[in-house]
């Protein structure tokens, strides 16, 4: 018998009186209590109070909200009565022609905010995962607009646009040789849409590049040699090995900037405002401009009920995919 | 295709799934497109429709 046998055998004599000690000091009553719950109760004490706070935060302000979309409720009137107006309101929204104009702008800000994010997170990913000297210097540096809040990107960009002192201006006149303060970026109907997207792109391209770096890393080494071996070149390694690999972390990261773009609002309130006219007026902001500036609550609601399903039906069908694709 | 309608037929979860996954995505297409405003005014209940289906039929069996 060695010195750690020894060792052992002390260590678990000393912890069996411990055990005994807490046991004995443990007053009975409480003890008899936690005998007497079964292991359902005891999982439900600890549920119980995520539960609650579930259905107080999220459940229940969604059922009312689906109540108020049935009413012409206005929240700088709460003495006034609701008045029950069916489904005036949902045909009201998905008849005006402005609010089709909207959910284009929306659509417009989406499609190519997430073209752009995964195309240069993508490659800038692909790049930071070869080694080189400063790799890391880079990422910290590339991940920093990440970091900053919205209201001060959206002030940032504003200077950056501005047609006479600007630098964004500036290097667009020097690269295409046209006068700098003949564009505004934030007030020309054409280049608003655009602009608004440039800014996102530049804000969030680097969530993309890390969870896109997170796949990447995750390949394993001899994939990739057993390929060489194979005398596969190098595009078909990309083609055949690197997309299929990273593509369940491109899909999760596509549909967490899809929800988020589907909501932006304070980036583009700091940048535009909604304008110029109602250019660049997404959705969300003209939700907020419903409910809190004209106080129509009821159809604001209704609004935000639409919204809700589209996100939901889009996150459902999401999900579908990126399981299938996890089976692969 | 015959397998598709098969499926239907049966109440497999797949072609179900399937469907509710097309109608929630024209639903969506309509509530974007910027062609002609009737599509938009019935997108909402093409997307609730494939939402609410999408729902029921991940219930039925593979």
């Amino acid at each position: 018998m060695g010195p750690g046998t020894f060792q052992t055998i002390r260590a678990q004599d000393m912890s069996e009186r411990t055990i005994d000690r807490v046991a004995a000091a443990t007053p009975t009553p409480v003890a008899r209590k936690i005998k007497g719950l079964s292991d359902r109760a005891i999982a439900w004490i600890f549920v119980g109070p995520t539960i609650f706070l579930l259905l107080a935060i999220n459940i229940f302000p969604l059922i009312w909200t689906i109540r108020l979309s049935f009413t012409n409720y206005k929240a700088n009137r709460v003495n006034r009565e609701p008045e029950w107006i069916g489904l005036r309101n949902y045909e009201r929204i998905l008849t005006d022609s402005d609010i089709w104009l909207n959910m284009q702008a929306t659509a417009h800000f989406l499609i190519w905010t997430i073209i752009l994010q995964v195309l240069i997170g993508f490659t800038l990913a692909w790049l930071i995962n070869k080694k080189f000297k400063g790799n890391d210097l880079w990422t910290t540096i590339i991940v920093l607009p990440m970091m900053l809040s919205p209201a001060v990107v959206g002030n940032f960009w504003k200077f950056l646009y501005q047609p006479q002192i600007g630098l964004f201006n500036y290097i667009v006149g020097f690269f295409t040789g046209r006068d700098p303060s003949s564009f505004e970026m934030l007030g020309q109907v054409n280049l608003a849409p655009w602009s608004i997207v440039i800014v996102d792109t530049w804000m969030w391209t680097p969530f993309v590049m890390l969870i896109c770096l997170a796949g990447l890393r995750s390949i394993p080494d001899y994939i990739y040699e057993a390929a060489e071996i194979d005398r596969a070149s190098k595009l078909r390694q990309f083609f055949t090995i690197t997309v299929p690999m990273v593509l369940p972390f491109l899909m999760l990261a596509v549909l967490f900037r899809g929800i988020e773009n589907f909501k932006m609002f304070d980036l583009v309130v700091q940048l535009t405002g909604g304008g110029p006219g109602s250019t660049t007026e997404l959705t969300s902001i003209n939700l907020k401009r419903e409910a809190f500036e004209k106080w129509r609550t009821g159809y604001a609601s209704a609004y935000a009920i639409i919204l809700f399903v589209t996100v939901f039906g889009l996150a459902s069908i999401y999900v579908k995919a990126l399981n299938k694709v996890k089976e692969r | 295709m015959t397998k598709f309608f098969d499926g239907l037929l049966k109440m497999r979860r797949g072609p179900w799934e399937m469907l509710a996954t097309i109608i929630i995505a024209v639903g969506v297409f309509m509530l974007m497109q910027p062609f002609v405003i009737w599509a938009f005014t019935y997108s909402f209940i093409t997307t609730l429709v494939g939402t609410v289906m999408f729902i029921i039929v991940s219930h039925f069996p593979e």
